[in-house]
């Protein structure tokens, strides 16, 4: 018998590289774009796609031309550049006009005040968005709206100044109502402090200052506004006045009141049945009818009314679905600390609520900034109808599109893109839940 | 030693309208009433006064005159001797017809994107995110009018279609040329060709006829309900179809009884087809069927449907800025459902694309349906901006040109403001019937 040892390996080989068809760019090809027939035909027709538009865009953005004074002027640059038949973009356009796209028909000895005020915006956010910041800051918000009032408009720094203290008259008032009266009679009897207030010292006590220290800047009438400054007036007030406004009607519809129910239901779905632009005629043509006669207030203070009420009773809506989403122990527990109503709200309900609706409020903002475009339809200078209205209506620049839509249009992708953006990361930041 | 305090008393006493909560909340609504019902006796109170210093009154009397100005957009027939309310409906229909057409394109665009943008592909996947963000972080109106000014500044004009001898002997072709031979996309509008019927007629009579404008549409002719005419032609076709849909559904049924007895389903797609199709193509046939292609004559084309493009760009830019917020939807709704249920599919032997139409996309749709209502709505409403490219809807002619000519700014906005809301109601009515049928079915 012949006896054989079985072959034993005794020490180990080295792992050997993957074949050439399962590593590096040759792998991820074959599993994210040539997985299947299909997924195949799907890359070939995206990448035909995509080098259709590179081919496009591509030699249009490099012929680009800065220094020209009409398109024509821009077209005989091109064609002497690039030689005949190519074709270029004509920012001159926008280097020529930036201006109005901005300002609109603002003087141009004051753009100093629409510039500080954009920087005292942006402060007067920071502490809102980012919760980091002191709360001390918060001050400094809450006194912004008078100075950017006063900045963009104008006239005397008495009247924001008074109608700021009108405030703190409510705030008093409410302060020292409301622990005996309750919270909804306090707010009520504070409002009509206020009204009192605004009605009958508001004009007398602002005269009396002004003629004492005359201090006031050029008046600027709201008819000069236009741009990407009227569309940020019209967005950030907006905005901030509609949330508080949609958390009331959202609390308001979900009320055990049925009176208070009805009225919430009925005014938050009249406003969603109809479209913004109804709503923006019945701010130009309307409202002069269910005002008292004679009554005549400024139309940029109307358009933002009406925008305010449109978009807090989408908010209210959203905020309603994040109450449905809260669980019943919450408002329990709440019940079971002895929490009053409002308390229950403010410190319990209402901090689980809004967390859940962030996406929901932020694309209701997003929605109404990208909104602020419609108010060219009631005569005012939003940067997409109306300013690039007035340039195509220009001799020198009759005929351009690509450029004044892609320039406007880029600066408010920009905004809302940011807003989005923001958006998740409040979100990932406020998460408790360890899911 | 310990003092028993008396029980409250149960007496009444003022205070407890505000500190009792049993009476609290009566006491709110009674002064809400009170402060609601005092806002709108001012408001009224205001317009009375208005109105009576302008010298006007409130009737919506003026419906009833001659409007007289043209429409140049119609589904249904009107002229300027037309009344106020006549053009009110024409604008009703035009607004409902951008929107039909927008949110159908929407929808189509939406879910394909949308499912594409889960694709394991890549580029794909990227490429539909670009999408999404691209149309979704732009204001609408930017697409409306960037597709307006496309369509009306760089498309060409009639006469450029035109070739002329000349250019035959030199073999030059015209400027442009017509889409699949169709298709006219000049300045003055789209040209599509248009169904006529040339039954029991000479085909060649019946053709030079119906390139004049105003021609009769043929085959079994109209019938006039008063309001509108309907094409009888239409309505026969529509029967066919209904009842071509009701014998499909008896094969599906018959095929389903077989596959539970005996477990086989027996092949239906060909009886199917058959059935759908061959009815009506046979109907079309015997009714003489005839598509009058938009022909070049003097300066414009003539025959076919014109469609302006205030409408194509409305319904194109809204459609495709509406798609993009489908998309999303339909990606969350994708998303919500747990990998369990793909999992469990693919256990049971289903290949990808039967997972899709018959786990996951059932399931998906109850989570898609309820805010694909209020994509469809948010639709209707931008189809008010149709003001930005001068398509006449609702809001031109009720809103706009009557309102104008007349002067009766309360009554027109009332009212339009009033329709808005009965569309957007029965929409949403409508779709929440809808929502019902395909909700789960709990136990």
């Amino acid at each position: 018998m012949t006896h054989f040892t079985p072959f034993v390996r005794a020490e180990m080989i080295d792992p050997r590289q993957p074949p050439s068809g399962q590593q590096g760019l040759i792998r991820w090809s074959r599993e994210n774009l040539f997985s299947s027939p299909a997924n195949s035909l799907l890359t070939v027709l995206g990448g035909l796609a995509v080098a259709w538009l590179i081919m496009g865009i591509v030699p249009w953005l490099m012929h680009s031309v800065w220094n020209a004074n009409s398109l024509s002027e821009c077209k005989t640059i091109i064609t002497q550049t690039w030689g005949e038949g190519a074709t270029g973009a004509c920012w001159a356009m926008v280097r020529e006009r930036w201006h109005q796209y901005t300002y609109g028909f603002y003087p141009m000895d004051q753009y100093w005040r629409p510039n500080l005020a954009f920087v005292l915006m942006l402060v007067a956010l920071a502490p809102v968005l980012f919760l980091s910041l002191p709360r001390k800051m918060m001050l400094f918000s809450l006194v912004f709206p008078f100075i950017a009032y006063w900045l963009l408009w104008g006239g005397t720094i008495w009247a924001p100044i008074v109608v700021a203290l009108g405030f703190g008259v409510m705030g008093l008032v409410f302060r020292f109502a409301s622990p005996k009266l309750g919270v909804p009679v306090g707010a009520g009897v504070g409002l009509l402090a206020a009204a009192a207030w605004w009605l009958l010292v508001q004009t007398p006590l602002s005269t009396t200052l002004h003629s004492i220290i005359p201090l006031g800047l050029r008046e600027v009438d709201s008819d000069q506004f236009g741009g990407f400054l009227l569309s940020i007036v019209i967005g950030i007030t907006a905005i901030s006045a509609s949330l508080p406004m949609g958390i009331l009607l959202a609390l308001g519809r979900q009320s055990d009141m049925l009176l208070v129910k009805s009225l919430s239901v009925g005014f938050i779905e009249f406003i969603r049945g109809v479209p913004l632009i109804t709503l923006l005629f019945t701010a130009s043509l309307l409202l002069q009818y269910f005002l008292p006669p004679e009554t005549n207030f400024d139309i940029i203070l109307r358009v933002i009314i009406l925008v305010t009420l449109f978009a807090a009773a989408y908010i209210a809506e959203v905020i309603r679905g994040g109450l449905a989403a809260l669980p019943r122990g919450q408002y329990e527990a709440a019940d079971a600390l002895g929490l009053d109503y409002w308390q229950a709200q403010r410190l319990i309900v209402m901090p689980q609520a809004l967390k859940i609706s962030i996406p929901g409020i932020v694309s209701s903002f997003i929605g109404l900034f990208k909104d602020t475009t419609l108010v060219a339809f009631v005569g005012l200078m939003d940067p997409l109808k109306g300013i690039t209205a007035v340039v195509r209506a220009d001799i020198n620049w009759k005929g351009i599109y690509w450029e004044p839509y892609i320039f406007a249009g880029t600066i408010f992708f920009l905004i809302c893109f940011g807003m989005s953006r923001y958006s998740m990361w409040l979100e990932r930041k406020l998460k408790t839940d360890h899911r | 030693m310990t003092s028993i305090s008396d029980a409250p008393k149960e007496s009444f006493r003022l205070g407890m309208l505000i500190y009792d909560t049993r009476y609290r909340s009566i006491t709110i609504q009674v002064v809400v009433l009170i402060l609601f019902l005092l806002f709108l006796s001012w408001l009224v109170n205001n317009t009375a006064q208005n109105l009576a210093a302008k010298g006007r009154d409130f009737d919506f009397g003026f419906l009833g005159m001659r409007a007289g100005y043209d429409i140049n957009q119609r589904l249904v027939e009107y002229t300027n001797d037309s009344t106020h309310m006549r053009a009110a409906f024409i604008g009703l229909l035009n607004t409902l017809l951008a929107a039909f057409v927008g949110c159908i394109i929407a929808t189509i665009l939406g879910v394909t994107i949308g499912v594409l943008r889960l694709s394991k592909n890549w580029l794909v996947s990227r490429l539909m995110t670009v999408y999404v963000e691209m149309f979704r972080n732009v204001p609408v109106l930017l697409w409306i009018l960037l597709a307006m000014t496309i369509l009306s500044e760089t498309t060409p004009q009639p006469k450029d279609f035109r070739s002329t001898p000349e250019m035959e002997a030199a073999g030059e072709a015209p400027a442009a040329s017509m889409l699949f031979g169709l298709i006219a996309v000049t300045t003055r509008g789209t040209s599509i060709p248009e169904p006529k019927f040339c039954l029991g007629r000479e085909l060649e009579a019946c053709h030079a006829e119906s390139l004049l404008p105003g021609s009769p549409e043929g085959g079994l002719g109209v019938v006039d309900l008063g309001i509108f005419k309907v094409s009888l032609n239409l309505l026969a076709l529509l029967i066919v179809f209904g009842g071509s849909i009701f014998v499909n559904r008896q094969i599906v049924r018959r095929a389903n009884a077989i596959q539970e007895e005996t477990g086989n389903r027996p092949v239906t797609w060909w009886k199917s087809l058959a059935v759908l199709t061959l009815p009506s193509i046979v109907l079309l046939w015997g009714l003489g069927l005839h598509w009058v292609v938009p022909e070049l004559k003097g300066f414009n084309f003539v025959g076919g449907i014109t469609v302006m493009h205030g409408f194509t760009a409305l319904t194109l830019a809204l459609a495709l800025y509406t798609a993009a917020f489908i998309a999303e939807i339909v990606r969350a709704g994708i998303q919500a459902i747990s990998r369990g249920q793909s999992e469990a599919a693919a256990a049971l032997g289903l290949r990808p694309g039967r997972t899709m139409n018959l786990v996951i996309l059932p399931q998906a749709l109850r989570v898609i349906i309820p805010p694909l209502i209020s994509q469809f709505l948010n639709l209707t409403k931008n189809t008010s901006l149709a003001i930005a490219v001068s398509y006449i809807d609702l809001r031109g002619t009720l809103g706009g040109i009557t309102l104008n000519q007349t002067g009766k700014e309360l009554e027109c906005m009332l009212l339009m403001m009033g329709i808005y809301l009965t569309i957007s109601l029965i929409i949403s009515a409508l779709m929440n019937m809808f929502n019902r049928a395909v909700r789960l079915k709990e136990r």
